[in-house]
Order: C-alpha cells, then structure tokens, then sequence
C-alpha cells in the first residue's frame, strides 16, 4: 500500500509544466540581451578539399553586417593549438572540428565562414553573399566502401578489455558448426536526431576573460570544460545556462563547431552573438546515428538452445575524430550461449562526426541481435517469445556476477498479455482483416543501469520552503519534477515547498544528461543532501530543545513544515524557527557509487516491446496498430513522466523501423534529406497510442531509491519487433532499415 | 526601374542587385516604392537601408502593434526577435514540423511560412494570448494534466493546432484528431498524451 503523501511513484504534474504550456519556458535562443547580434553559418559546398579562396566583401558591405569571420582572419584560439586526444571526450580519438582554423575541408557543409550582423535577415542575406573557391580531393562518403575499410578501434588497440575490443567466450564463429544455423547481415542508414529546437547558442563575452553561454547543451559543466579549455580559461570563469533543453536525444552531448563560431564571432564584434542552425545544418554539423553495417551467426540445437552467437558491427565515423559505441555488447550478455564472441569496426568517411543517438549503438545492435532471435526461432519453429525464454539467463555470462535485478521474464507475460500474443500464428501471412495482413512481433531491450557521482546543493529558506540546485540538464524526461519528488519524500515536504533548479554551470557538479543515468545519479544526491539537511537541522532543535538533543536520528520525524519526535508529537520545532537561530548555507553532498555492489552485481535495465502491425500487400504501406512496451527499471519515480519517456522511445522505434534514413548523394558527398519534408519522422497519424507497463520493482544495489534509468531502454528493441512484426505478416524478412513499401512489394 | 539581370560588378552594388533581383517577386508585391526607388536611384546603402522598412498594423494577443518592418521578414522572426515572444517557436523555417502554429483572425497558420507585412491588420494569437491571466485555457490545462509533451519545444505549436482542432470540428475520434494534427511534429513522441488531452478537452465540452 502506498504511504499517504508519498511522492514517489505519484504521477505528479511537472513542475515546469505551466511554464512550458505558457509559452514562458526559456531555450537558449531566447534570451534578450542589449546589443544582441546574429550569426549565421556558411557552409563548404564540397566534401574535401582546401578552400583556395573565400571573397567576403560583399557580405561585409551589405547593410547591417559586423563581420565576416573565416579561416582567414579568425582569432587565434588557444585551445586549436595541436594537442592530439581530446580528453574531455574519452570515448572518442582524435578531436573537435577546430573551426576556422585552416583551409581544410574535411565534410560538406563544414562551416567555412559566420556572417554576423544586427539582424537576423540581415545576417542571412549576407551569408548568401559569402564565395568560396576550393581545390576538391575525391572524397569518400560511401558506407559500402566504409565497410571493407573498417578498423579496429584506437581505444580498442590501447585497452584489450575495453568494451569496443574484440570479445570471446567459449569458441570464436562456434556458430558454422552449429546444428541449426543462420547466418545475415543487418543495415542501419544514418539517423538524425533532429530534437524539434534547432541547435542554439547565445555567446557573450562579459568580460574579456569571462564567457557567457545560453547553449543548447546536455551537460553545462562538458560545455563549460570544452570552451574554458579552448579558450584558456579557468573553469569558473566560463557560465553555461540551459534551463530548457528542447530535445536533443543525444545530439548535444558533443561540443560542435556552431559553438566555437558563435564564440569567435562574440569576441571579434564584442557583442552578444545568437546563432541559431538552420534544419538543414541539423543534419551536417552535430551529429546523428551512424551508418552501420552488421552481421550475425546464430546457432541452435534442434530444441531451441543457443550454442553459438558472433555479432560483427561496423560503424561510420569522421576523418577526424573517432566515434565508437556499444553495438554488439548486450549480445555478450543477453542469452545463454556458451560460445560468444564480438567483433566491433569503424570507417572513417569524409563526413562530420556521429554522435550517441537515444538507445545508441545498443539500439543498433538489438536491430541485428533480436531480427536474428526471429529467424532462428523460426527456423525452429518455436514461438519467438518462448524460443527466449528457452534462452534466459539467471546471471550475468560476460561478467559472470548475479543481475543485481532482473524481471525481465514479469515484462515478456505482461506484454503478451496485452499485445493479445496467443493471437500470433507461426506460420508468416496467416491473419488478414480484409485487405490487410496483421502480423506479431517482439523485441527485447537492454541498457546498463548507470550510475556515476553527483553533488547536490540543498537549503532551507527563511519561508519554511527548500531550495536545491544542480548543474543537471531537463532535456526533457522530467528531471526537475523526479527531483522535487525525491526531496519531498526525504523531508517530509509537499513538493509545493520545494524549488529545485537546473541547468546552470553554476551550481552543484552533476553529470550530462545521457546515458538513462541522471535519476540513478543525481536521485540519490538529493536524496543524501536533503537527508544531511535533516540531520542538521535536527542538531539546531536540540541545541534549544531537550526533547531533539535527546532523541535519536531515526525518531526525528519530519512533517509538513515542522519537525516532531516519533512518539513525542508534542515536541516541535518549525524550520522557519530554526534557521532563525543559525547560520543557513546551503548543505552540500556528494553521493557515490558503492563500489561493493559494483563489484558484485551486473546492473541492466530491460524492456520487451510487441508490436501489432497491418501491411497491405498491395501497396507496402506498413502500419503499426499496436505498441506495447513493458520495462524493468527499478523503481518508477513518477509514472506519468516515465511513462510518457517509454511511449516516446516507442515513436522513436517506429520512425527507426519504417521511415528515417538520411541519404547521401556520394557523387558530391552531399546528404540529399536534410529537412522534414524529406527526412521524415513519425507524425501523430504514424503512431498508435502506446501502452506502457512498468514491474516497478527496486533495484537493491544500483542505489537507494532502486531506480536503473527508462531513456534507452524505451527504444532499444523496437525497430526489431516491428521488423519482426513484418515478417509475421508478410514472410518477408527485412535486413536494411528503414522498411519503407518498395521493400515489400 | 532597370530590370535586367546583369551581374553586379562591384560588391557594393549587392544589396541593390538583391533589390532588383532576388527579392524583386515579392519586393514588387509588397513593398511600396521607396525601397525599390532607393535602390534603383543608386542611394547610398545606408540610406537605402533605412528605406527597407515599411508599416505594419499588427494586433497581437489583444495588443496593438504600429510597427516598421522590413517585407523579408517573417510573422515568427517578427514575434520572437522583435516582440520578444518566444512562445511560438522556430522548429525548422518551411512549414514542415508546426512548431510556429499561432493563429491568424482565428485560423491555424505555421507563423515561419508567412511574412510579417501579409497580416496588416489582423489578429494573431500566439501561446502567451492563450490563457485567461492566471488561467489556463482548458487545452493548456489538459496538457499538463496528461503530461502533453517532454521537452516542451513543440507544445505551443501543439496547443494552438490542437485548439483550432477543436475549433474546426476535427477531434471527434482519435483517428481524426490524429490526421488532424499531423502536422504538427513531436520529437519526443508524445503523442499518445497530446492526443488525450485533446479528447479531455473535446469530450468536456468546455468552450474553447
């Protein structure tokens, strides 16, 4: 039974909810500040090459312009000197497009030149005047290229056990020799986030050593560090504001090239610059979901033991910078079989760098991974659902630790349940509604259940209110809102009397949005601080109070507004009394893992999704009908928002099935689909009303409050229940994303 | 007026051959002749600078507005870069995902498709003239209610189509309101929410 005026798990309204149905929710590109100016970028026309000339004049004469910054006469910045690896980014080699810096094209669509001027169409107009002459190289943007070139990762050579390394359990391509056996390739064309905000910054140079940054950014304190470090400047001296986040899933993760231009540009014409991307440069200059090719080997005993699985990725990536991410890692530890092993690649492409897209590289792999748990079942002839559970393992088999939790099995009943999955026919192409064939199919998600360290900031005010603050970012799942949950039910406050605020440099250090972390994170910091503010405030009542210097800890009982003794509800001491006698800082914690359970668990958060959809065989159009995605993420802070993140990730995983790719022209190296007329993504028609199940049951080990994080997981393992869904309707077994109709007629 | 279409051959010719040429389709159209006689006459660019604007009779929210704008530019680069209302927003500059959706003497309109100096005399509405002050219009109310969005960036576009939904006589069925309000893009893929809240606010029968 729920305790009365608990929090956690009520699916409280977001407390930022009235600001965003208003309008008065503040993004980065919206704050008014005198002098403001604006920069537009130019971009290169060619993918490699040198630009052997660029004429600005008639851009610098255009009314209205301030200047026009390139190669040319860019400032020295301190940090493009040459330093090799970047170690802000210890996932990635190489380093940063250092924009401006030399002649060098290395992508089309690089920025070559930022045009700023006193107005927006001001600013626009004269980045249309801006010529650049270039001397072209053959340039590479092919994949199918790509993919006979790739390479071992640099961190993968540097450390053997590094999660991109090459892995084996048992016998490496045990699977040739397998009873049953398949053998396919996948492919995932490039995907852009395209969060419905266009990237924005709103740089402002208050000083000529202090830096102010309005930026669209999921971490304030990567942003602060990437930029006091270009800049040579101490940490503090650098301020990054981003109350509001308007989407990212993954693309501000990174620091861009817009970013140091928007910079330079404040700097040379000492005036606040907001320089704003167009929908275009979304898709060229931060980031998207590489291209990545894949290929799995399956083997089976005729009863539906797996005895062999090898899972080979290859991934795009930048000349310049090397990305990498975790595709083929959850095949290590997803089933039981005894002979795994992985082998992960990268191809450097003249193309601008990827960047983690929602459920990264593991949405890729679970593509590949659970496609092939659907061929193999078939194969076999066993129901999907029960061929995984023929499969399922009780602990760990990479690490070989126990799950620190696991309800995976609770998700698959709940699912098939509500999916009607009896309804299935193993036989592909068995059920029609008239014209239409319906068709079942499922997929399973999985994604490490993150936890880092985090401070939090917490005070109690004058007004009998606590405030806290953290450098975290809201890009959306409700942060602010699970944080102000968690402090009330610490203190014992309605969460009116709680303002928790984020998105600034400046206060406590917590870590990037990402990674389905921040509520693993940041929760247990503000739970420890506002439980420091507990034990504080009880030192203050028995300095006046006998009945608190007498009691213990744990008979403190904090009401609303007041602190009573368990058992002596006589005995009260108001915070507002309180502070009144002592000194009111604010009371500062940070919370770390604990390295025992580290050592001793394996933390995964789950999903199963089953997908309902209807083909029509006469035109390819594939619908889906029906959504459900059941999760295993610990403890469910709020219901209404976490379930509005799995719906979310459940959209995600129907543009990823049937609509997004990204096409480049590779005779120009040019992506061809770089809006949403020809970039599409699910509109409100393509989505069905997603039905959402959670076992809400806590992790012991991640950390106090039992959460394991929902971010990843909600599209991890979509795109192949729908794709499998297909298959069951049609017989037709898709391998190439997205399944658009010329695929199935 | 010289409307031949020889290359400029001085870079500081630009902006009137952008006058005569590029914007010259709708600079005709729209712009009274100073502009286009200032360009033409050879005036100084400064001067011909000054002579980009032309008036606007604008009410905005129930507020009325005499402005001086230039014809390039947009409803929503007027409202969020000059009448500091950023409510409506900027999600892709083509009309393509909704975000910009304010309304025009009451009709749904993408605020980035149109040009500021189109609407001379009419009544726009955006987000910020939605509530009654303090009070939630019902539609605002239902979005919280039904967590209608995640990051917020396309809720103002949203609320404004999902009220010209109703409006309209386009929400009586889920399918409808789907169809409906498609063009409206949520990233977040909310949509399973916005649409409840929409069949909270129809089904209530509050005015709206």
């Amino acid at each position: 039974m729920k305790e009365p005026n608990k929090q956690i798990g009520a699916g409280m309204n977001r407390v930022d909810g009235r600001l965003k149905v208003t309008g008065a929710a503040t993004y980065s590109a919206e704050y008014q500040l005198p002098g403001m100016s604006y920069g537009v970028l130019v971009g290169s026309t060619i993918a490699k090459g040198r630009i052997k000339s660029i004429d600005t004049r008639a851009a610098e004469r255009a009314p209205g312009v301030l200047a026009v910054i390139s190669h040319v006469n860019s400032p020295k910045v301190p940090g493009f000197v040459p330093t090799g690896k970047d170690p802000s980014q210890p996932q990635t080699v190489g380093g940063r497009l250092k924009v401006f810096n030399d002649d060098k094209v290395r992508f089309n669509d690089q920025p070559i030149a930022v045009v700023v001027a006193d107005t927006l169409e001001r600013a626009r107009f004269a980045a249309r005047l801006v010529k650049a002459q270039y001397d072209q190289e053959k340039h590479e943007t092919s994949m199918e290229v790509g993919v006979k070139q790739g390479f071992v990762p640099t961190q993968a050579k540097k450390n053997p056990k590094s999660g991109v390394a090459d892995y084996v359990r048992g016998t490496a391509d045990a699977y040739k020799t397998g009873a049953v056996k398949l053998e396919s390739e996948y492919v995932i064309p490039t995907e852009v986030h395209h969060p419905m905000e266009l990237q924005s910054i709103t740089a402002h140079w208050e000083a000529p050593d202090r830096l102010t940054l309005y930026d669209k950014t999921q971490g304030t304190l990567a942003t602060r560090r990437d930029f006091a470090k270009e800049w040579g400047l101490p940490e503090e001296n650098v301020k990054v504001i981003a109350t509001f986040v308007g989407g990212a899933f993954g693309n501000a993760l990174h620091s861009w090239p817009h970013e140091s231009a928007a910079i330079i540009a404040a700097r040379i014409v000492n005036r606040p610059v907001k320089l704003v991307l167009t929908r275009e440069q979304m898709t060229t200059m931060v980031g998207y979901r590489p291209h990545t090719w894949q290929k799995i080997g399956m083997s089976a005993t005729r009863d539906g033991k797996i005895t062999a699985i090898t899972h080979e990725a290859t991934g795009q990536t930048s000349s310049y910078e090397e990305f990498t991410e975790s595709t083929v890692q959850q095949t290590r530890m997803m089933y039981t079989a005894p002979n795994v092993n992985t082998r992960y690649r990268i191809a450097a492409l003249d193309v601008s760098t990827p960047i983690w897209m929602r459920g990264p590289g593991e949405a890729t792999g679970a593509f590949a991974l659970e496609s092939a748990m659907d061929e193999m079942a078939h194969l076999l002839n066993i129901d999907p659902m029960e061929f995984r559970l023929r499969n399922y393992t009780d602990k760990d088999p990479e690490k070989n630790l126990p799950w620190s939790s696991k309800f995976l099995k609770e998700c698959y009943q709940a699912g098939a349940e509500r999916i009607g999955w009896n309804k299935r026919q193993l036989k592909p192409g068995s059920l029609r509604d008239g014209e239409w064939l319906i068709g079942y199919g499922m997929g399973v998600g999985t994604f490490g259940a993150h936890r880092g360290s985090s401070k939090a900031n917490v005070r109690l005010l004058p007004n009998g209110t606590v405030l806290l603050q953290s450098a975290v970012t809201d890009i959306g799942p409700g942060t602010g809102t699970a944080m102000t949950q968690i402090a009330a039910d610490t203190l014992g406050l309605s969460p009116d009397k709680i303002r928790f605020e984020w998105g600034n440099s400046q206060f406590a250090q917590a870590p990037t949005q990402g990674g389905s972390a921040i509520v693993n994170t940041v929760g247990p910091a503000v739970q420890e601080a506002c439980l420091a503010l507990k034990e504080k405030l009880r030192t203050m009542a028995g300095a006046s109070n006998g009945a608190f210097a007498a009691a213990k800890t744990q008979d403190v009982v904090f009401a609303d507004g007041y602190l009573t003794l368990n058992g002596n509800p006589t005995a009260r001491a108001t915070y507002a009394d309180l502070l009144r006698q002592t000194d009111n800082g604010f009371v500062t914690v940070e919370s770390k893992p604990d390295g025992e359970h580290n050592k001793n668990y394996s933390m995964y958060s789950y999903s199963v999704h089953f997908a309902e959809v209807r083909v029509n065989p006469l035109t390819g159009e594939v619908r889906v009908s029906k959504l459900v995605s059941c999760a295993d993420a610990g403890t469910i802070v709020n219901e209404k928002t976490a379930g509005n993140q799995m719906k979310g990730g459940a959209v995600g995983g129907i543009g990823m099935a049937l609509m997004e790719a990204a096409v480049i022209d590779d005779r120009f190296g040019r992506y061809v689909t770089k809006d949403l007329a020809e970039y599409h993504v699910p509109v409100h028609a393509d989505a069905p009303a997603v039905d959402v199940f959670f076992v809400n049951q806590p992790d012991p080990h991640v950390n106090a409050l039992g959460t394991k994080g929902i971010g990843e997981i909600a599209i991890i393992g979509v795109a192949p229940a729908i794709a499998n869904a297909v298959f069951n309707a049609t017989g037709k077994r898709i391998r190439e994303l997205p399944i658009t109709p010329d695929k199935l007629i | 007026m010289n409307l031949e279409s020889d290359k400029p051959a001085q870079h500081d010719e630009a902006r009137r051959y952008f006058l005569k040429q590029s914007s010259l389709l709708t600079a005709l159209a729209l712009v009274p002749g100073p502009v286009v006689q200032a360009a033409s006459a050879q005036f100084d660019e400064t001067v011909a600078a000054a002579f980009e604007k032309v008036p606007l009779k604008l009410e905005v929210n129930g507020k009325k507005y005499k402005l001086k704008v230039e014809p390039r530019t947009t409803l929503l680069d007027l409202l969020r870069e000059n009448l500091n209302l950023n409510g409506t927003k900027k999600g892709c500059d083509y009309g393509q995902c909704g975000a910009c959706t304010v309304h025009v003497d009451g009709q749904r309109v993408n605020s980035c498709l149109s040009f500021a100096v189109m609407h001379d005399g009419k009544k726009v509405t955006t987000i910020e003239g939605l509530a009654d002050a303090d009070k939630l219009h019902p539609m605002q109310a239902a979005f919280v209610k039904h967590d209608g969005f995640q990051c917020g960036y396309c809720t103002p576009g949203q609320i404004m189509s999902a009220v010209a939904c109703v409006r309209e006589g386009h929400a009586d069925s889920e399918g409808e309101i789907r169809e409906y309000m498609s063009g409206n893009i949520c990233r977040c893929g909310a949509y399973t929410n916005i649409v409840a809240a929409i069949q909270e606010v129809k089904n209530g029968g509050q005015k709206v």
